[in-house]
């Protein structure tokens, strides 16, 4: 019964870290959680998993090169922005 | 989260300040403006849905030329820059299916590896100090599991976690509902929290909780 509700729980948990449950269903899960220390882990580490991607983004840069060969691959050359 | 660490502000909320008649009129300093504006946004998309910087040089030559030769038929409905983003996703994605001997179809149907898995890996590892959630191994783990996700599922993780985009833009990027958005993000994270708890299970020794029924 209970390892059911975990199941239905699931696809809402995603909704639930990024805030946008309504307070029912937030209740719901709250409420499970506080009884179900799988749950609880699962949605602690699914927040870290979002949180770890988004904050330890490397910059990606195209480098000027690629650049050149883009404006070149469309003909643009005479408008690469440090063309002269 | 922006290359400058700032909250995003999705590309396609910038001000759209093309003259879209000039462009179907084929006017090359207006086309030249537009590859100006997008193309870094453009080729870090690319970059994260692909890793591989050749490919991604490929998909966005690919993209500026298909968005050049189909502006004249461009209808409007869209922003220009979902629509770039549209014509860069569809290319990145041929070019994961090539690579990704099981999918086949473009309007990809939702797949049985899609199905929702049950967590198996109930790890608490999301207390560790973040200098060790967050060494270069580390981080190379996670761009490896990104990698492991299927492309629909990839394609999706890409725009709304990474690229900061809501999930009515994805949805129009990728002419999905804001429902299977929901859907496809939620398996992608839970695959992506499934690895990740497996990896930093195994590398720092922590004992998994016991699930009730395994005792």
């Amino acid at each position: 019964m209970e390892q059911h509700h975990c199941r239905d729980l699931l696809e809402s948990l995603s909704e639930y870290i990024d805030g946008n449950l309504g307070p029912e269903l937030c209740l719901q899960i709250e409420r499970h959680m506080a009884g179900c220390e799988n749950c609880r882990v699962v949605v602690d580490t699914l927040r870290k998993t979002v949180y770890l991607y988004q904050s330890t983004q490397e910059p990606v840069k195209m480098p000027g090169e690629v650049r050149e060969r883009l404006y070149r691959s469309l003909d643009l050359e005479q408008f690469l922005p440090d063309a002269s | 989260m922006t290359d400058d660490g700032t909250k995003s502000t999705p590309a396609l909320e910038r001000t759209e300040a093309f003259s879209l008649e000039a462009l179907q009129q084929g006017d090359r300093i207006e086309f030249a403006r537009l590859v100006e504006a997008y193309s870094d946004i453009i080729y870090r998309v690319v970059m994260r849905m692909l890793e591989n910087t050749q490919d991604a040089e490929d998909v966005l030559q690919e993209t500026f030329i298909k968005a050049f030769r189909g502006l004249k038929n461009f209808d409007g409905r869209s922003k220009l820059s979902t629509w770039l983003y549209r014509i860069a996703t569809n290319e990145a994605l041929m070019v994961l299916r090539r690579g990704h001997k099981d999918t086949v179809s473009i309007d990809e149907p939702f797949q049985e590896e899609e199905d929702l898995d049950e967590p198996r890996q109930i790890v608490d590892w999301c207390c560790m100090p973040e200098e060790e959630l967050m060494t270069s191994e580390a981080r190379r783990y996670l761009d490896h599991a990104i990698d492991s996700l299927s492309p629909s599922l990839r394609v999706v993780f890409v725009l709304r976690d990474l690229e900061g985009l809501s999930t009515a833009e994805a949805g129009e990027v990728l002419n999905l509902s804001e429902t299977a958005v929901k859907t496809r993000l939620s398996r992608a994270r839970l695959r992506l929290r499934e690895s990740l708890s497996g990896y930093f299970g195994k590398t720092h020794r922590l004992q998994p909780v016991i699930r009730e029924g395994d005792v």
